[in-house]
């Protein structure tokens, strides 16, 4: 059950994993998540959005970053291992038909959901430019990928050690002024980069969709961990989400609610990495 | 509820038994109702807010022999009628009487599949103990017999002599049922289908079975190894488990027939989608669903700080509104977790409160402070956007409502502040909207809970729901009464399409 099937580092911190999960595969459309284990006792769930899937060999790919104790875990674990839990696709898969032309900016990690989505739009007729943009250059993840399905592709790093030095903001600002304007924006990335997307694409009426990446505990809407205030209304991402009208997010709620558990996972993860340290010293 | 210790509570019970036991055939009803209520032994509560453990400790052999003795064998059986899954009340108490633990716990077994279970969750005071008679003649319904002491009790003790039989199955009919959802009323259909000799599969979204059972109710109420025997048991029996598997997600409901062949499916998805109060302020860091805060610290094990990745929300004062069994589980969890103060804010009085009686009696002894006819207004929040006070309102009661109990009215201008970092909203569940979601053809009323008729059949053939997600909140053993007619539906309609197979060949 779940077995890795292939891995690969694709920049510092982040890995691409392929996961025995037929059902999975066979279920799974655009835009919707998986929640993990690496370990069915004590581990925590961690969602992940589903990159791409293979119906014949029935798999599923992820692409994770270490962040914390247990996405450092699962990027120690290899081809051959199993991962204990693995559940989904969860969430609402992306509303996909012929809406003209759309952006996709994604930033960093976000690229990863982005991609199927971008692929999904192209295969339904779309015009797709796509922004993809990282801190720096080692960031930077599925460029070719992103590249063969773009109409336009624009890359940009922050410190401009790779493509245009700027924020994705920038060029979707410019493609917003363009006559016509754009039909559709999909946002996905950090939270503040959804965030400043929102409020780039805001002055021009361009709606935007972000996907949230919210705490979830169960992900099936029994928790309620992962509200958030959409325009008047409260929604559950897990499943009402994962995507939203992002110029309805109240970004600076869920950015506070994603930091609920900082310092503890901070905590968890050094004096994990401590105990792996202190491990290997007494070995030798 | 007591102040004796658990060895004070033997040693006596060991004393009275040996004139009780002379007399056991011979004593007349007066003299019955005169024996003494035997107490729960519990957990001294200075000890018990530091671990999991369970804080009722269970009756002694001679305390279980006593307070059956206390049954005065009523002809009219106003027990059996008030529960729900009609358990021969007298006879299994007879049987402990006598000292007779097989044979009463094989009567509890005819009607009751999870007594372990039932023993201690049940509201007995509302119902198999409501109307006794012994309560009567006393006036005071706390001295009914202690009927689900005594279940727990035969219960226990099956469990801890290991004389736990395994249900006998038929052969193998090659029909195949579909269990949606491993909570009480998923477990019970498992049981009674299976026993039919189908081949029974029992999904489960979560990694670890049980349902609310596991996520929901504490350690220190209900403990894990109790819920594991019982699925055990269902194991041993043929009973096919698979965890991690949102019907709904994973596989459409109705794929598991077509694509899958099930020949009957049972939803017992439960009532999972918390309610919040919709008031200001609900969504700062540190507001918590009971189901959050709950299946955090139960089934993350978040309790066991230092071992568990998942991480529960550091409180020093916590209010959880509500005023049923889950805030009180959700209460004296957060004081087990370490938070100084836990107020319980309930806009009603003690008398209405939903919650059994002894978890209301635990939670006091363990220095939770209950807040009643009061409710928030809003959840005040710091900078950062965490919850730093709660702004309260104070009701009286007025006239009764539509559930017959008095109406709280709010004062006007009553508004006072509670110093709190932590909000636990505990005023129950909506029902999961993931099933009907993705089988538009399944029929569900404007709450959403899906609609069923008397034999728990829904609006789509073959599929058959119950518990929680047709109850909206309610209680395990109605869970299981469900999913105990919808089971005999699934048998009857089954058996009938065998019969006609059979005809068809011959």
């Amino acid at each position: 059950m779940n077995k890795i099937l292939f891995k690969l580092q694709l920049s510092k911190d982040v890995y691409l994993m392929r996961i025995e999960a037929p059902l999975i595969a066979e279920e799974r459309a655009a835009g919707q998540f998986i929640i993990l284990q690496v370990d069915d006792e004590y581990g925590e769930r961690i969602p992940l959005t589903i990159a791409d899937a293979d119906v014949t060999e029935g798999s599923i790919t992820i692409i994770f970053q270490v962040v914390g104790k247990s996405t450092f875990q699962l990027s120690r674990m290899n081809v051959g291992n199993e991962i204990p839990t693995l559940v989904g696709p969860l969430g609402k898969p992306t509303h996909i038909e012929k809406f003209g032309t759309v952006v996709c900016v994604g930033g960093g990690i976000g690229v990863a959901p982005l991609h199927p989505i971008a692929q999904a739009l192209k295969n339904a007729g779309n015009h797709v430019i796509t922004i993809i943009g990282a801190r720096t250059k080692d960031l930077i993840i599925l460029e070719n990928e992103m590249k063969a399905i773009a109409d336009e592709f624009i890359l940009c790093t922050d410190d401009g050690s790779y493509g245009r030095k700027s924020l994705v903001t920038e060029p979707l600002k410019e493609i917003c002024e363009r006559n016509p304007k754009p039909n559709m924006v999909i946002a996905i990335g950090p939270p503040i980069m959804m965030k400043f997307c929102a409020e780039t694409t805001r002055p021009y009426e361009v709606f935007t969709q972000v996907s949230l990446n919210t705490i979830m505990v169960d992900g099936t809407g029994m928790c309620g961990g992962c509200r958030v205030n959409v325009g008047k209304e409260v929604k559950f991402v897990c499943v009402d989400g994962p995507e939203f009208d992002g110029h309805k997010v109240d970004f600076d709620n869920m950015i506070a609610r994603l930091n609920s558990y900082k310092e503890f996972e901070k905590e968890m993860h050094n004096c994990y990495l401590e105990k792996e340290i202190q491990e290997k010293e007494a070995a030798r | 509820m007591t102040s004796k210790s658990p060895e004070q509570i033997s040693e006596e019970a060991k004393l009275l038994i040996v004139d009780y036991l002379n007399k056991i055939d011979d004593m007349k009803p007066k003299e019955r109702t005169q024996i003494p209520v035997q107490e729960m032994p519990a957990q001294d509560p200075r000890q018990r807010i530091k671990n999991l453990d369970e804080v009722a400790l269970g009756y002694t052999i001679e305390q279980a022999r006593i307070e059956a003795m206390r049954c005065l064998q009523c002809v009219k059986q106003t027990c059996v009628d008030d529960c729900p899954v009609k358990i021969d009340i007298p006879r299994f108490i007879d049987h402990i009487a006598h000292g007779q633990m097989k044979e009463a716990s094989d009567v509890i077994k005819e009607a009751s599949l999870l007594p372990a279970i039932c023993g201690r969750v049940c509201p007995q005071e509302t119902q198999c103990q409501l109307n006794c008679a012994v309560g009567k003649a006393l006036k005071d319904v706390d001295k009914s017999v202690a009927i689900g002491r005594l279940e727990r009790f035969v219960a226990d003790w099956e469990r801890a002599t290991g004389k736990v039989s395994i249900p006998e199955v038929k052969p193998e009919t090659g029909k195949k049922v579909a269990v949606v959802g491993s909570g009480p009323a998923g477990l019970v259909v498992a049981a009674d289908c299976r026993r039919q000799g189908h081949h029974v599969t029992v999904f489960e979204a979560f990694h670890k079975l049980g349902g609310v059972l596991r996520y929901g109710i504490p350690e220190f109420r209900l403990p894990n190894e109790i819920i594991d025997k019982e699925i055990e048991t269902l194991k041993l029996m043929g009973v096919e488990f698979k965890t991690n598997f949102v019907v709904g997600r994973t596989r459409k409901l109705t794929d598991l027939m077509d694509k899958d062949g099930y020949n009957a499916i049972f939803v017992g998805t439960g009532a999972g989608l918390p309610m919040f109060m919709g008031i200001e302020g609900e969504n700062l860091v540190g507001v918590f669903s009971a189901n959050e805060y709950l299946t955090r610290a139960n089934l993350m094990r978040a309790f066991e700080k230092g071992k568990a990745d998942t991480p529960i929300y550091p409180s020093k004062n916590v209010a959880v509104l509500g005023g049923g069994n889950v805030a009180m589980d959700a209460a004296r969890m957060a004081k087990r977790l370490g938070a100084e103060k836990v107020y319980v804010v309930y806009r009603r009085t003690e008398v209405e409160m939903p919650a059994r009686k002894e978890e209301v009696a635990h939670a006091k002894e363990e220095g939770i402070e209950f807040y009643f006819l009061q409710n928030a207004k809003k959840i005040i929040g710091d900078e950062k956007g965490r919850v730093k006070a709660m702004e309260c309102l104070r009701y009286e009661l007025g006239e009764p409502d539509a559930s017959g109990r008095r109406r709280p009215v709010v004062i006007p201008n009553s508004e006072f502040i509670l110093n709190v970092d932590t909000v636990i909203v505990a005023i129950g569940n909506g029902s999961n909207p993931l099933i009907s979601q993705t089988t538009p053809q399944l029929n569900v009323n404007r709450w959403g809970n899906i609609i069923v008729d008397e034999t728990q059949k829904t609006s789509v053939d073959r599929i058959f729901a119950g518990g929680d997600i047709v109850l909206g909140a309610a209680t395990v053993i109605l869970a299981m009464g469900e999913g105990r007619r919808a089971a005999a539906a699934i048998n009857k309609m089954l058996a009938e399409e065998i019969e006609k197979e059979k005809a068809a060949v011959n």
